[in-house]
């Protein structure tokens, strides 16, 4: 895999998040979280500075990275779509909605599509049950969506 | 504050927030300044009420009205209509869907009649952001209390006279963890709050944090008050941003006003607390993984004992407790643990939050006391099945728990009971299912989640369980033989018996619950090759009924695949090899010609 050439300027500042926590290593998971809101994903590249900086292995950082799901290794789309399949909205028709949206974007969960805007991905359960099944575009919460609804929520932000 | 009449509380759950509730607000404080009522008139941000079905929530105080699901278009019309001409806006009262009378009071509505708010309190009264709203409604008076006037013992006596125990799942005995800790010597100890909320559709520790975060804080440091502990570390999950917010916000008040911090309430007192994150693991809601994860690890558990309360955070003694369990503290502490112990069964006392959701009509978040039954769980509070559909089980204690059926409905609701029905209490979800549901995919669904959560430390949990996956799918499949159920069966024990931790321990329940409960689905599934809830697609077939079918087309030209062949005017035929079930050639049908087999 080509190399990724990181920011410099992002760099200096994911160095001063770890230099905030002392380098300490156990606040590895508050610097990966850190990390990706500045990344927004944590590509290996990424991994090898946060190891050098807290002084851990890189397998280390990656054997966090990989246990927990709210990291990602790959960058997200420009809207991340990300289907709820929490009990409660499964029961009421999340797969449905989930297949729709596969169909509409032509991309599996965990893909970004080829022009950057859409990725995909589940969650399991944000709490807002009462509005089942629930799609979130961003921080944008979508409540009761069927799979008639999907088109209309992706041509919302098509054309942006 | 004396001189406000009216106070608006607008819900800012996160049900409601979805529902925007955020512009409600806004429009009301604008209208109420356009109007230059702001001596008179006051809309505050609260916490969940509960009721997220009819959401977004706006009630009226002091009359108590409860106007559902609102619209940021409808707050003029209950400005001028309900403040200044005092007449109620009808059209956004509950009407009862049974009498189809409107009440404006929650009191009348069957979802709160049988409720009793220990933990939730607060929930929906006050501005969670606002520290002297909690301490109007006794806020940090419990902690005064122990501090000034009980010693960490008598504190202890009181919490294992009232008999709580931990509502995060396995209902160990508070006080007597608490007493553990504490007889453990050690120059530093640690208390955590559980908020890794990780059973998928239990939303109850959220809407605690989000609408009283407090009262979490307040029994935090009693917790360290009595075991010895001046740290306190809530562990919670990345996912709950506005959670996180409030808790913020809190901490700093409570420093401010010197109740955390040094030398609080000038007793020499020590307790302060910070916040880590979760990043997504349902394994970290057991207490050795949750503390792995807070050291930066991975978040595996390991082996007990040791027990936290004796090595746990940095190998320091550590009391973990769950949101919830914390919630109900400063209540005991401030009522007595006889009021507490008066309320509930015999072994378990007090109430409980559960998250009700599913095909239900009325989903929303209720504290019920021990001891009432699932039928007046469901079909009182609840509001009986959606669209008058046929019950026909309930999950409790999510992907750990079993489904109860029919037969379970007047069992009365209490950790041994759970377990005796071969469920479980967990954190308190409760997802009702109906004759739409397969069970056997229920299974499957439940069996994914733990496949994709296990953290793979033990073989009985990594292999097992994705093979107990495997032998569902088949089954949802139409591949399975009989032989298949005894090896579901079997590996379902192994697993239980031999894994390291909670999570293995439990999951196979809702393999075993199913397979108990409606053994006929399974049967069915692989003897006839059927799926009676009509949810297996592998075993669905759309069929066209030659004697209704008038060749009219429509199915032929919205089916995506091409799979219905048929001249016009001819009866048409779908080809089975090609079809992929989507079930557009049914929706669009307008003979009822077509069917599923």
């Amino acid at each position: 895999m080509a190399k990724i050439k990181l920011s410099e300027k992002k760099i200096a500042e994911l160095k001063e998040v770890c230099k905030s926590f002392n380098n300490e290593k156990g606040e590895l998971i508050n610097v990966l979280h850190k990390a990706q809101s500045i990344f927004g994903y944590l590509p290996a590249e990424l991994q090898e500075v946060i190891a050098k900086e807290l002084n851990v292995s890189v397998a280390h950082v990656y054997g966090v990275v990989t246990f927990y799901s709210f990291f990602t290794m790959t960058p997200k789309g420009e809207h991340p779509i990300s289907i709820c399949l929490g009990t409660a909205c499964y029961v009421r028709g999340a797969e449905k909605v989930l297949e729709e949206f596969k169909r509409v974007l032509k991309i599996q969960v965990g893909e970004t599509s080829a022009d950057g805007k859409f990725s995909l991905s589940c969650l399991r359960c944000v709490g807002a049950c009462g509005l089942a099944p629930v799609v979130l575009v961003g921080e944008k919460v979508y409540g009761r969506v069927s799979p008639d609804g999907v088109k209309d929520i992706v041509a919302e932000y098509s054309n942006l | 504050m004396a001189k406000i009449k009216y106070h608006m509380l607008v819900c800012g759950g996160t049900g409601c927030q979805a529902a925007k509730s955020e512009e409600i607000l806004k429009n009301f404080q604008d209208l109420i300044n356009a109007k230059g009522l702001e001596t008179e008139v006051q809309a505050i941000k609260t916490g969940c009420f509960g009721f997220c079905e009819k959401g977004p929530i706006v009630k009226m105080m002091p009359d108590n009205t409860f106007y559902t699901q609102v619209k940021p278009e409808d707050c003029a019309e209950i400005l001028e209509e309900h403040i200044i001409k005092g007449r109620k806006v009808h059209r956004l009262l509950y009407k009862d869907p049974e009498t189809g009378e409107y009440k404006s009071d929650s009191k009348h509505m069957g979802f709160y009649k049988k409720q009793i708010r220990i933990a939730l309190r607060n929930c929906g009264f006050i501005n969670p952001e606002n520290i002297d709203e909690y301490i109007a409604r006794d806020g940090y008076q419990a902690m005064g209390k122990v501090l000034t006037e009980l010693t960490p013992e008598a504190t202890i006596e009181i919490l294992k006279k009232s008999g709580l125990r931990g509502r995060g799942g396995g209902g160990f005995p508070t006080g007597l963890k608490w007493e553990i800790t504490r007889a453990v010597k050690a120059d530093q100890k640690y208390v955590v709050c559980n908020a890794d909320e990780g059973d998928p559709g239990a939303f109850m520790d959220r809407s605690v944090l989000e609408g009283d975060p407090h009262t979490v804080l307040e029994a935090m440091a009693i917790n360290g008050y009595c075991t010895g502990a001046d740290k306190g570390v809530i562990y919670i999950r990345a996912e709950y941003p506005l959670a996180v917010e409030r808790l913020k916000i809190a901490m700093k008040q409570a420093r401010d006003y010197g109740l955390l911090g040094n030398d609080i309430l000038g007793t020499g007192f020590n307790f302060d607390i910070e916040i880590r994150y979760g990043a997504g693991a349902f394994v970290c809601g057991e207490e050795t993984a949750l503390i792995h994860s807070m050291e930066g690890l991975r978040g595996e558990p390991t082996v007990k004992p040791p027990f936290p309360s004796e090595s746990g955070f940095l190998g320091k003694p550590t009391n973990v407790n769950n949101v919830e369990t914390y919630a109900n503290i400063p209540a005991i502490i401030n009522k007595g643990a006889d009021w507490f112990a008066s309320i509930g069964t015999e072994k378990s006392k007090g109430t409980k939050v559960f998250a009700l959701a599913g095909k239900i009509n009325n989903v929303g978040l209720i504290e019920v006391p021990m001891g009432i039954t699932l039928r007046e769980v469901i079909f009182e509070i609840g509001g009986g099945i959606k669209n008058d559909r046929k019950f026909k089980a309930v999950q409790t204690g999510g992907p750990s728990g079993g489904m109860l059926t029919e037969k379970d409905l007047d069992t009365p609701i209490d950790y041994d009971n759970l377990i005796a029905a071969g469920s479980m209490m967990g954190s308190g979800g409760m997802i009702v299912m109906d004759e739409d549901d397969c069970m056997v995919a229920m299974a499957k669904f439940y069996l994914e989640f733990t496949v994709e959560e296990s953290c793979g430390k033990c073989s009985p949990c990594r292999i097992g369980n994705k093979r107990l996956f495997e032998m569902l799918e088949k089954v949802t499949q139409g591949h399975a033989t009989m032989e298949d159920l005894d090896k579901l069966r079997n590996l379902s024990h192994v697993i239980k018996d031999t894994s390291l931790c909670g999570l293995g321990q439990t999951s196979p329940n809702p393999v075993l619950s199913s397979m108990a409960n409606f053994a006929n689905e399974y049967l069915e599934h692989i003897g006839e090759k059927k799926c009676r809830a009509g949810s297996c697609k592998a075993l669905m077939q759309y069929i066209i009924i030659p004697e209704n079918c008038i060749g009219c087309t429509l199915c032929a030209r919205n089916c995506p695949v091409d799979a219905i062949i048929g001249e016009r005017k001819q009866v048409h035929v779908i080809d089975q090899d090609k079809c992929i079930k989507c079930g557009a050639c049914m929706e669009k049908c307008k003979f009822n010609a077509i069917f599923i087999k």
